[in-house]
């Protein structure tokens, strides 16, 4: 038996030696959001955070991270009722096509974003290329990362939306 | 979800829930008064149901076909929406049960008749003759571009425009006014001299005990309300906050895990393997000797996976044990030169004499062109979800075509079609992969042997090697040019024809052509590729055509206008890419461009790719201008979505894209040697749209076919270097830098 904490809550659970974090969090907390792709940390469908950073669960035991704080797609939100600043731009942009290598986008655009609140075209293309997206839609991950970017940098020039 | 009954669907009337259904006949079939008598029968027959309005007014559009990411269940719901009048914030979709009612007669009218339109008596009868055959087929599937161009076309916009026209005689019956006083908007009918308004809810009872018009009129395109413009898409919301259900996220009541390994060569059967379950594994339930694979059972997808991965598999060699990808194209080029000596090539088209005529050119121009098998690789791997009990069989699966999964599993458990339920979930990229039943069967044959649900998960490298593959192939083009540079033979023998019938034809005003093409066997499983025979023929057609200006010495966009004066729409498209690709402007050294265009699915798409090669060789795609004539664009932005899409997918293809055959099995696994193209690697795109006003073309496929020959002509432009063997990666660019730096 191990504990995990999954996006703030308390998961105990059944996991063998070497089960990478992908099929604990998708089998046995049933949160769905985060996908399998390749297996071998290739195409970032199964992006989490570990404390904050962009991790590849489907190559990662979950016995590493027991008492570290894991966030899934389903847990950047701040409340139910209000998206991310990144999924908003993802929806004003109309991104995902297919939508099944979204999360793992997502989740690494927020990690981006973090880092480097106001990245270059690069730097987009550096943190992003180990994301694959089939549907092909590249063009327009890259414009909603930077929509995203002056959104944050206009929430902290503007105190009253922080 | 309240579970959808066939008889829910029969006839128009209030369902328990309180929403109202209104339907739309479409095959009133016999016009014989005995037929006409049988009323109830006839509408347990015709009525096809798309869409229902609920006290509160909210209109929900019934989609026939599956969401991949093309947009489609928002597409549709517009189409409807637009010809019904209803307020689009208060329009939902659902997607259809797999059930025969919802057979997509009209895709398959389309496929078969094209734009066709029949004399109006006519009309009735041949639905009727199409509605029946695809019922009988078990045809509900979603592919060739066809879900706007003939379901969206033919099924939905009738459908809207039906329902507000018995909306509209129901306020006139209630008011006593004329129908033609009455104005309708947003969801609600108006009539302005007695200061009357209803809304589609408030109608709907009485409207549907009118009886439905057989020929409603439709919008014409200055009426379009939604139609041509890009409300956001009803399926995203859901796919940015991990809440979207893929089959891969169905989740049943005590369901288990099961992985799997089929044997490496195609058609091999397993040998020997020790069902016994491990001493040393974990959660493992059953081990499954499926004759052709291995299945594991067990609490969750990597116990049963890591225990796969230990056993110790024997497999019975097979005549193709030995066979390489050499060996694949050597047969293929022998197959050619036997049909060729033999005379045994099947004809495709024929104009004049194409021999006398290369005999008599003045240049002639030749050579011959490789492509690669390809997999699909989808984002998300094969997944199926079945539970066998009691006699049914419940299956969840992302599918393209559920009611061809209902067929199949109801032949494989011997049971009747009423018994299997199919829960079509969103799917994770489809391209064509989706529309097999394999994996399906490979579940249900797993789950008929345990009492509990039963998810099979594919591994990516199951995924990648037991796919269904796009042809790899070989193809022979000859043609002759007079003293003035004009084409006057075209000779072209190919492999393979599947479909669409079309794909191989020649766009360009060439007299005297002869296009041939033979099908020798191949043991390596084919499948429909995005754009199927067109991503062959695209690049077939559009490489050769540039090497054919280069010959003439003329500009390969000036070349390929001079040679469609008689089609204005790829006039209009190449004069469009022409400026918007600035393809006059100079270029830095190393740098190229390159021009491809065709048609396919009803859409012409012309692209324009500008590459760097630099001095170890390695391409970079920077930018690629696309224009493309889809007749109209009902939802423009995600047609855009739609070029860039095929595009990307394309590039892909056509850089890296190779699935090789050694000892009879495919050797690469995943995406580390079956590489794809990555954000780093994707060029800018631009796109543009003409609405010359013909019917609606397709969008999911139509902007794959053109992008491998707009780059190789780009390399061609940048380096001298023809590319006539894909992928590009197999070919050293190196020396030509140096030879022109």
């Amino acid at each position: 038996m191990i504990n995990l904490t999954i996006n703030g809550k308390e998961y105990s659970v059944e996991a063998p030696a070497g089960m990478p974090l992908l099929w604990v969090i998708r089998e046995q907390c049933e949160l769905t959001g985060t996908k399998f792709g390749c297996g071998i940390a290739q195409c970032g469908a199964c992006t989490v955070h570990v404390d904050g950073k962009p991790i590849r669960s489907c190559i990662t035991p979950a016995t590493s991270v027991e008492g570290k704080n894991i966030t899934t797609i389903e847990g950047i939100a701040p409340d139910e009722n209000t998206l991310h600043i990144v999924q908003q731009a993802w929806i004003e942009e109309q991104t995902p096509q297919c939508g099944y290598c979204q999360s793992g986008q997502i989740m690494s655009a927020v990690a981006l974003l973090n880092e480097n609140p106001a990245p270059s075209d690069e730097e987009i293309e550096q943190a992003m290329s180990g994301n694959i997206c089939r549907c092909g839609m590249y063009g327009r991950i890259k414009s909603a990362i930077k929509r995203a970017s002056a959104a944050l940098q206009a929430s902290t020039s503007n105190p009253q939306l922080q | 979800m309240k579970k959808w009954t066939r008889r829910a669907f029969i006839g128009t009337g209030i369902l328990a829930s309180g929403a109202l259904v209104i339907g739309v006949a479409i095959r009133p079939g016999n016009r014989s008064s005995k037929v006409a008598g049988l009323i109830a029968e006839e509408g347990e027959t015709v009525m096809n149901i798309w869409l229902k309005i609920s006290p509160d007014n909210t209109v929900t559009v019934i989609i026939p076909h599956a969401e991949m990411g093309q947009g489609v269940h928002t597409t549709l719901a517009m189409m409807l929406a637009d010809e019904l009048d209803a307020d689009w914030s208060k329009v939902k979709f659902m997607e259809a049960p797999a059930d025969k009612e919802y057979a997509n007669y009209v895709v398959a009218k389309g496929f078969i008749a094209g734009n066709k339109t029949f004399p109006k008596f006519l009309e009735e009868t041949i639905d009727g003759v199409f509605l029946t055959a695809v019922k009988t087929m078990n045809f509900q599937i979603t592919g060739g571009s066809a879900s706007v161009r003939f379901t969206g076309q033919q099924g939905m916009r009738i459908a809207g425009a039906a329902a507000k026209a018995m909306l509209l005689q129901a306020a006139a019956d209630t008011w006593k006014v004329p129908v033609e006083e009455l104005k309708a908007e947003k969801s609600t009918i108006s009539h302005t001299a007695s200061n009357q308004t209803a809304t589609y809810a408030e109608l709907a009872p009485a409207a549907a005990k009118v009886k439905a018009p057989k020929q409603p009129k439709l919008k014409s395109r200055d009426e379009f309300t939604l139609m041509g413009t890009s409300p956001a898409r009803l399926d995203i919301p859901a796919k940015v906050t991990g809440q979207a259900k893929f089959g891969m996220d169905v989740i049943v009541p005590n369901m288990k895990y099961a992985s799997i390994k089929a044997a490496p060569v195609f058609g091999a059967k397993v040998k020997s393997v020790d069902t016994s379950i491990p001493s040393d594994s974990e959660g493992v339930l059953k081990v499954l000797n499926l004759e052709n694979a291995v299945a594991v059972i067990a609490e969750g997808y990597w116990q049963a996976k890591s225990t796969l991965d230990r056993l110790a598999i024997k497999f019975e060699s097979t005549e193709n044990d030995g066979k390489s990808q050499e060996d694949i194209f050597n047969g293929y080029r022998l197959a050619m030169d036997k049909a060729l000596e033999e005379e045994s090539l099947s004809e495709h088209y024929q104009s004049g004499d194409a021999h006398s005529a290369l005999s008599r050119a003045e240049t002639v121009v030749e050579a011959e062109y490789q492509l690669p098998f390809l997999a699909h690789a989808t984002m998300e791997p094969m997944n199926c979800t079945a539970w066998v009990h009691n006699g049914k069989c419940e299956i969840w699966c992302g599918s393209q075509n559920p009611l061809g999964v209902k067929a199949a599993v109801a032949e494989l458990l011997d049971i009747s079609l009423d018994q299997v339920t199919v829960h079509n979930q969103l799917l994770g990229g489809g391209f064509g992969r989706r529309s097999e039943t394999d994996v399906i069967i490979q579940a249900v044959a797993i789950a008929k042997e345990v009492d509990f649900p039963v998810k099979l998960i594919w591994s990516r490298e199951e995924d990648t090697q037991h796919d269904v593959y796009r042809e790899a192939t070989i193809s022979r083009m000859k043609a002759g040019l007079d003293q003035s540079g004009n084409p006057v033979a075209y000779s072209h023998q190919f492999l393979f024809k599947h479909h669409p019938p079309e794909a191989a034809d020649l766009p360009y005003a060439v007299p005297n052509q002869l296009i041939q093409f033979t099908s020798p066997s191949s043991f390596v499983p084919w499948g429909n590729w995005r754009s199927v025979d067109h991503s062959v023929h695209g690049f077939l057609t559009e490489s050769f055509i540039d090497e054919l200006a280069f010959a003439a010495k003329k500009d390969p966009l000036a070349f390929r206008k001079s040679l469609t004066q008689d089609k204005p729409r790829f006039q209009k498209v190449l004069d469009l890419i022409q400026e918007k690709s600035d393809w006059d402007s100079p270029l830095p050294a190393n740098w190229g461009r390159g021009i491809a265009i065709a048609q396919s699915f009803g859409s012409i798409v012309a692209e324009v790719a500008e590459v760097e090669v630099n001095v170890e060789g390695k391409v970079k795609v920077h930018r690629v201008v696309c224009v493309a004539d889809p007749g109209f664009a009902i939802h423009p932005d995600g047609f855009s979505a739609q070029m860039e899409s095929g595009i990307i997918y394309g590039l892909a293809a056509a850089m890296t894209g190779e699935i090789s055959i050694e000892n009879g099995a495919v050797t690469q696994s995943n995406f580390h040697d079956y590489q794809v193209t990555r954000m780093n690697e994707a060029p800018k795109i631009e796109t543009y749209i003409i609405n010359s006003g013909n019917p609606p073309g397709g969008a999911g496929e139509p902007s794959t076919p053109v992008i491998a020959p707009a780059v190789t002509n780009a390399i061609f432009n940048a380096t001298g270097v023809r590319i006539r063997r894909l992928p590009i990666s197999k070919t050293d660019l190196r020396v030509s830098i140096r030879q022109t730096t």
